[in-house]
């Protein structure tokens, strides 16, 4: 059990080397880009597929958890404290005295204190969490319809935020966001000599993430959300605390995404309020549900596909409408996702009973 | 304090607005009632009655392009229906929310595409842009009088039509129970396409009589679904005549929240905060009983 | 003192007054039942003892300690444990995962635990595992460990369902219609399995239709019927008893 879930990850590292030597052979480079914007946009779709598919809650406000994250290390690690800092203000100082603060020159030449990226990142994932646990509160009391709603209408709410304030760049967002320096000589940023490193980078963060939500599927934990998911009632009167559980599940799916959205906001420099739209949480559920609503696996892949392939264009200005009729024509043929189509089991008969 | 001028504008703004949120609402409501769907695709029932009469009033008088505009909706309505959920065999709700969803964004992409992203507009019915009607001291648009009319037309003509025709009583028997109602020998089936058919209509004619005064949109239909799902809660869902109410309750907020300074930016937060605040702490509506509502399978 | 107390226990839905003011004791270790025609109110008063549904009134001792208002998972983990009429498996899980999730209250990894297996994590596992086996074997039904429970047969599928009510070692065991759907064999089965239940020192407390299990097993009776409480005794007492066989005869 546990050798083939190691052999399935070590062929997922091959395969992500193989890409990476493929395109310098080929001098293809570029494509690095977008398949490191791709990976870390399945990071927050694997983690979207620990509520949806295992814990059975649809959140249809995803990308609003990767627009609080994104927008928050943007913000800080944009928004100039050295006017404050001039003024003596005692905050500032103490930020700076706790060698919280960084300096550098904006892409104008302009001098620029501001908080530094590791801080940065660590408050946005915290206030992710934070928002995440207060919210899934309510939210996971409802079910069906309400739920849905519920989460799309937190998702349109964080839009609205991002759109309307002045702070966060009202609707051109924010840019010129520096590069994070998470160990020295690892840096995510959009220099074209990177490109390598920050691939090499995005494949660990997600396989490090897809590891451990390997891990707690096929643990107590994991088994305890799909009881939850399959039959609730039951796995009450199992002693399990259902509610407690779906929150749980519902905040470390948000720090996924909130670390999504903090790597690609520094890795492309900006963040738009398009991030954190409605459009962009459907597309997350639809790939989820492709890729087998249950299925990291399925995820993980489809999101690869799908993303890189969005990103190249492939479907030019019918994008939404093409994830829209993804999510309509997997729900109406293969509700499971494609992987679980009768068919295959026609090809590789499962073990049912006689 | 505000003068009666100010104060009659809010209040016909609210409830222009108000009542175009019941319709939707409503819309909602029959679909709901006859299948226990949510059809997320409700919005744009009414986006498309507005931008197809729109078309069709290039080359029809006004009152035909209308006709023709809301015919044209319902056949779409139907054909939804037909196509992709009439032979679904008891579908779980997860899977029925994510296929309207798609539907709406399917709808609303062939909308750009058909109509581009231009803002169009219906002629005023009566009028044109700067007549106006003075009605307790506030300047009204004709057509806010004729929005008021048409919508209370399709109020009272509803419950009529469910009250006393024999086809709204065999959907009242479909909303009921539907084992039974097949049982007396009503097509469950064409019950349900025709409740699509109603909403949509519905949903048309109110984009028709609003769009001369909010302008029509391929993306206008989100927004309305999700206000005209927040007051169809707030009355409880399944309950049009408390939508109605409910309706007329968020158009006023709305209108009063420009007028004490509410950023228009944030004005969507409000009827969005309303909803989780609603879902959150009285989810059956403040006219919903808890029971009835708890009983209805989710 | 009884292991179970339930005192003047109501429930009303609407203008149906489904539990009317039901007082019962259950004895440890006895095996007793609760029987009544259609619509007596079984399984609701099951469900309030449970804690899926909430009372209007009344008190519900569990070894001198209130349960009334708790959560279920809660009244789970103070020694109740309960099967459901209409069998609720997991799907998409193995028999063994299915008596594994049975197993949650007697182990403790949590999330953290979870993403990051340490070896005491690991032997927690082996250990949840392996006694997953030996309450399926104890069942008769290991074989079909590895089987996707919901593709059971339904009297296979009963069984896995005992061996995850058990596996949290229960005090209480509340059986809804064990024998709903089982022939004579596998009720016959059913029946010498509650026994040997008993026997293990667990109190069972049984919603039954099956009259033959019922009078074969049983210590002693209660007999609901609309909602009240009409008679409560040994099996042949029951039996006998006019107002009972009234009920279920008719005048």
């Amino acid at each position: 059990m546990a050798s083939r879930k190691l052999t399935s990850i070590a062929l997922l590292v091959a395969v992500v080397v193989a890409v990476q030597v493929i395109t310098q052979l080929t001098g293809t480079n570029y494509y690095l880009t977008q398949l490191t914007m791709t990976m870390y946009s399945c990071l927050l779709i694997v983690g979207l597929c620990l509520v949806m598919g295992y814990a059975g809650q649809i959140s249809l406000g995803h990308a609003g958890f990767f627009a609080i994250g994104g927008y928050t290390s943007a913000s800080l690690t944009t928004m100039n404290l050295l006017p404050a800092f001039e003024n003596g203000s005692s905050c500032v100082t103490a930020l700076n005295k706790m060698g919280l603060l960084v300096t550098r020159t904006s892409m104008f030449g302009e001098p620029l204190l501001t908080v530094h990226p590791w801080f940065a990142c660590l408050l946005a994932i915290a206030i992710t969490a934070l928002i995440a646990f207060l919210i899934g509160i309510p939210v996971l009391k409802l079910k069906g319809h309400y739920l849905a709603m519920a989460t799309l209408g937190f998702g349109i709410i964080i839009f609205r935020i991002v759109l309307a304030m002045e702070f966060f760049g009202e609707a051109d967002g924010i840019s010129d966001v520096p590069g994070f320096t998470l160990l020295p000589g690892l840096t995510v940023n959009g220099d074209m000599d990177n490109r390598v490193v920050n691939y090499y980078i995005a494949a660990a963060v997600l396989i490090t993430g897809f590891i451990l939500l390997l891990n707690l599927i096929d643990s107590r934990v994991g088994r305890a959300l799909r009881g939850i998911h399959g039959a609730e009632d039951a796995a009450d009167a199992m002693g399990i605390d259902t509610a407690r559980y779906k929150l749980y599940t519902f905040v470390l799916s948000a720090v996924f995404a909130a670390v999504a959205g903090v790597l690609l906001t520094h890795y492309t420099g900006g963040i738009s309020p398009s991030d954190a739209g409605v459009m962009k949480s459907v597309r997350y559920v639809a790939i989820v549900a492709i890729g087998g609503m249950a299925s990291l696996w399925g995820a993980l892949t489809m999101g690869g596909l799908l993303n890189f392939l969005s990103l190249r264009g492939l479907f030019g200005s019918y994008d939404d409408a093409v994830f829209g009729a993804i999510l309509i024509i997997i729900m109406l043929f293969a509700p499971e996702g494609v992987l679980r189509l009768s068919i295959w089991s026609k090809i590789k008969p499962t073990k049912e009973a006689k | 304090m505000m003068s009666l001028e100010l104060f009659s504008q809010y209040i016909f703004a609210g409830i222009t607005y108000g009542i175009i949120y019941a319709i939707v609402a409503i819309g909602f409501n029959i679909i709901y009632n006859t299948t226990g769907i949510i059809n997320f695709a409700q919005g744009e029932f009414v986006m498309l009655g507005g931008m197809a009469a729109i078309s069709l009033n290039q080359f029809l008088p006004l009152p035909l392009a209308i006709v023709a505009a809301v015919l044209f909706t319902m056949l779409v309505g139907a054909l939804i229906e037909i196509v992709f959920i009439r032979w679904l065999e008891s579908p779980s709700v997860l899977r029925m929310i994510i296929i309207t969803i798609g539907l709406s964004i399917i709808i609303r992409e062939i909308a750009l595409h058909v109509w581009g992203d231009t803002v169009r507009a219906l002629p005023y019915f009566t009028g044109n842009v700067i007549s106006s009607v003075t009605i307790l001291g506030a300047a009204i648009s004709p057509q806010v009088l004729w929005v008021l009319a048409v919508c209370s037309c399709i109020v009272v003509l509803l419950s009529l039509f469910f009250k006393f025709t024999p086809l709204g009583k065999e959907m009242q028997a479909c909303a009921s129970n539907r084992l039974a109602a097949t049982l007396c020998g009503i097509n469950a089936k064409n019950m349900v396409t025709f409740s699509f058919m109603l909403s949509a209509a519905i949903g048309a004619v109110a984009g028709c009589v609003v769009s001369p005064i909010t302008s029509s949109q391929y993306d206008m239909g989100t927004g309305l679904a999700i206000k005209g799902f927040t007051v169809a809660v707030l009355g409880g869902l399944g309950n049009s005549m408390a939508a109605v109410a409910a309706g007329l309750l968020l158009g006023i907020l709305e209108a009063f929240s420009v007028g004490v300074g509410f950023p228009l930016a944030f004005q969507d937060a409000i009827s969005i905060s309303i909803l989780l605040i609603i879902l959150f702490v009285r989810p059956h509506g403040l006219f919903g009983n808890k029971q009835a509502a708890s009983l209805k399978e989710f | 003192m009884a292991l179970l107390q339930v005192r003047d226990l109501n429930k009303r839905f609407g203008g149906l007054h489904a539990v009317n003011s039901v007082s019962f004791d259950v004895q440890k270790g006895a095996i007793k039942s609760v029987i009544g025609p259609n619509g007596a109110g079984k399984t609701t008063l099951f469900n309030l003892i449970c804690g899926s549904l909430g009372a209007d009134s009344g008190a519900v001792k569990f070894d001198s300690k209130s349960i009334l208002g708790l959560k279920p998972y809660q009244i789970a983990s103070t020694g109740v444990s309960r099967t459901f009429q209409n069998i609720k498996m997991f799907p998409g899980m193995t028999a063994l995962e299915n008596v594994m999730v049975g197993l949650h209250t007697k182990s403790k990894a949590g999330f953290w635990a979870g993403m990051f297996p340490l070896p005491a994590t690991r032997r927690e596992e082996k250990k949840i595992r392996a006694r997953a086996h030996e309450l399926l074997e104890l069942l008769d039904i290991d074989q079909f460990a590895d089987i996707e429970a919901s593709s059971l047969a339904f009297g296979q599928q009963r069984a896995v369902e005992f061996a995850r009510a058990l596996a949290s070692d229960p005090t209480l065991l509340l059986l809804d219609e064990p024998a709903a759907g089982l022939n004579i064999y596998e009720t016959a089965e059913v029946a010498r399995l509650i026994t040997k239940i008993q026997q293990q020192g667990i109190t069972v407390l049984l919603v039954e239709h099956d009259m033959s299990l019922v009078m074969d097993i049983s210590d002693e009776i209660v007999v609901l019927s609309f909602g009240q409480h009409i008679a409560e005794g040994t099996p042949g007492e029951i039996q006998h008893n006019k107002e009972v066989i009234q009920i279920y005869l008719g005048e």
